[in-house]
């Protein structure tokens, strides 16, 4: 049976989870946990990678660079990764004192249709000799003919492998089939998937993904991540041992990184509730869910009425200021 | 000036976006010129539209303007930031006023609404970025208002179909010359700017946010400034809308506004052409003015 790439997010996405607020003891903690249970690759720092603590995403405890060596310090057969999105960090700023703190994978991540701003970002990394792979977010608003035209040029940029965001947790396992197996049979490269489970299908997209021909996916302790969460590691990984899949990741030791996530990271265990199954819906940015949350308070309004506006506006990655604005006319209306 | 004898004679190196709807501009100005439309490629779609409303042009780039130096007094380079390094050296040698469209960090940066008088006196003046044009005169007002801005941050949000090649390889550049000229403009060292690119059909308007942190504000002091500053940017990018006036939230200043554009090359979403264009003009308008002045006198 194939080897899948488990690319574990806990310590990313799982930042959204938190108010991008990981300490330091944390991020040592889990990192040798997930280090002793043989995990490939582990991606560290704010919910939206380098360069995103803001007040626009969130302010990070932690400047980036204090995160990822706090990381690196416990890593040694794992790899270190980050998450670059190009618009919020740059090559400058960002990317070069990455490289110089030791991380050894890099995922370049765009809205999925805009793939040509990732070239810059995936041939630094390139000519540094390093792994790179380029990431659509929020796979669910284009067609699988835009998306395999957008990995073409991720591949042409140079990454190794492609990764598909389902970031507002919107697909369904028909959709995910869909549109990997597609992927798979044009591209000729490895091909990822990172489920949300806004609508309670994190698990059964991810496994979707793997029969469609997937061999890399990104899944967290606990499913520690923005809304609803991801993918539970532990239990991916169990899922994908019981189907015969190869992982190299120690069952007990993984069970074992569970527990210890949950007592030092996980302040409440993600699940699908109101507000992300909305977000699920609306086909919205899971990590908007806590902005939503606060400023439906701040103008009393309701937040699945903004998240359906966000959706109706389509809105992506990034956006977090519209928020306000539709709350704003949202109040104004409600006021009238 | 009603003559048309009498107008500048401009040069717009670049064929893209930005260069084509620069172009339509000066075409409807009364005190500017295009005496020759630069690009590298006479089939490129902003040539094809160049050539339809028959501007002359040339496809040699640069050159153009090295082998016939008195074909322009001012030079619009709308190419990319990597382009402008390399032009900025030869039209300073030709002596030429130049107004960069790209974010090349070379030139003095120009806001209209804050510092044309100042610019015409430098060579090389850089208009920043549209992002840039958008939300510095703000930031500005907030700067000029509480004396103890700690941070601002801006975000723009910009329709894909407006993000032409240039744009898209300089997101970079352009993240890094918008927070300069935040921090140049409105004295706080602490600023940062992201940009999004929103697909979504039918295209977004322009939209830019503005977060910032203050000990103490004065949100009806800087309502009215804000207010008269947006007034002021209405007069040379007539688009320009405030959407929400400042407010608190979470402990931040947020204001919003929205651009849209004339719809002279692209259609009225692009409003990020429009204002870095119009930008631009503004300070062509101003320098031709003054110039004219000067021979006159």
């Amino acid at each position: 049976m194939a080897k899948i790439l488990i690319n574990d997010v806990t310590l990313r996405d799982g930042s959204h989870a938190v108010c991008h607020q990981l300490t330091k003891k944390q991020i040592a903690v889990y990192a040798k946990a997930a280090e002793r249970a043989g995990i490939p690759v582990v991606e560290v720092g704010h919910g939206n990678g380098l360069g995103a603590s803001s007040l626009q995403i969130g302010e990070s405890l932690l400047p980036d660079m204090e995160m990822l060596k706090t990381a690196r310090e416990s890593l040694v057969n794992s790899k270190l990764g980050v998450l670059i999105i190009p618009g919020i960090a740059t090559i400058n700023k960002d990317l070069r004192k990455a490289f110089e703190v030791g991380v050894d994978v890099v995922r370049v991540a765009s809205h999925c249709t805009e793939a040509d701003i990732t070239e810059r970002h995936i041939s630094y990394v390139r000519e540094r000799g390093k792994e790179v792979y380029g990431v659509l977010m929020m796979s669910h608003m284009a067609t699988t003919e835009i998306l395999v035209e957008e990995c073409h040029k991720l591949k042409a940029y140079g990454a190794e492998g492609v990764v598909l965001m389902d970031s507002a947790g919107a697909y369904l396992p028909g959709d995910v089939m869909e549109r990997i197996s597609t992927l798979v049979a044009n591209l000729k490269i490895p091909v990822g998937f990172h489920a949300h489970n806004n609508l309670g299908m994190a698990i059964a997209n991810s496994i979707a993904a793997t029969e469609a021909g997937a061999t890399i996916l990104d899944g967290s302790m606990r499913g520690f991540g923005a809304g609803a969460g991801n993918a539970q590691l532990e239990v991916l990984c169990a899922v994908l041992g019981k189907m015969g899949y190869q992982t190299g990741i120690d069952l007990y030791k993984v069970l074992d990184a569970g527990e210890i996530a949950e007592q030092e990271l996980v302040q409440i265990t993600p699940a699908p509730k109101g507000i992300s199954i909305v977000s699920g819906l609306s086909g919205v940015f899971s990590g908007f869910s806590k902005h939503v949350d606060r400023i439906a308070k701040e103008y009393n309004v309701d937040p699945r009425d903004i998240l359906f506006e966000l959706g109706r506006r389509k809105v992506v990655a990034g956006q977090e200021d519209i928020i306000i604005e539709v709350a704003v006319n949202l109040w104004r209306k409600n006021e009238h | 000036m009603k003559d048309p004898h009498k107008k500048l004679k401009v040069a717009i190196l670049g064929s893209g976006n930005i260069g084509t709807d620069l172009l339509v501009k000066v075409l409807r100005s009364s005190y500017l010129e295009c005496a020759l439309f630069i690009g590298r490629s006479l089939s490129s779609p902003g040539m094809t539209k160049a050539i339809s409303l028959g501007v002359p042009v040339s496809d040699l780039s640069i050159d153009v303007i090295m082998k016939d130096p008195d074909c322009c007094n001012l030079v619009f380079d709308a190419t990319s930031a990597l382009y402008h390094k390399h032009h900025a050296n030869i039209l300073d040698e030709l002596g030429k006023f130049v107004i960069d469209l790209t974010p090349s960090r070379v030139g003095t940066m120009a806001i209209p609404a804050i510092n044309l008088r100042e610019c015409l006196h430098c060579k090389d003046v850089n208009v920043v970025t549209c992002g840039g044009q958008a939300s510095i005169p703000l930031a500005y007002v907030i700067g000029q208002i509480h004396k103890d801005v700690s941070y601002i941050e801006v975000i723009s949000t910009i329709a894909s179909r407006s993000a032409g090649a240039a744009t898209r390889i300089n997101l970079d550049e352009y993240i890094e010359t918008t927070e300069e000229g935040i921090r140049l403009f409105s004295g706080c060292n602490n600023a940062k700017a992201i940009l999004n690119l929103n697909p979504a059909q039918p295209c977004v308007d322009m939209q830019t946010t503005i977060f910032a942190k203050v000990k103490k504000p004065y949100l009806e002091k800087l309502r009215n400034a804000i207010d008269s500053m947006v007034k002021k940017i209405q007069c040379y990018v007539p688009g320009y809308e405030l959407i929400v006036p400042p407010v608190m939230e979470n402990d931040r200043i947020v204001i919003m506004v929205r651009v849209k554009g004339r719809g002279d090359y692209l259609p009225s979403y692009a409003g990020n052409l429009d204002i870095i264009s119009c930008a631009a003009i503004a300070v062509a308008e101003e320098y031709a003015k003054a110039t004219i002045e000067k021979v006159s006198a």
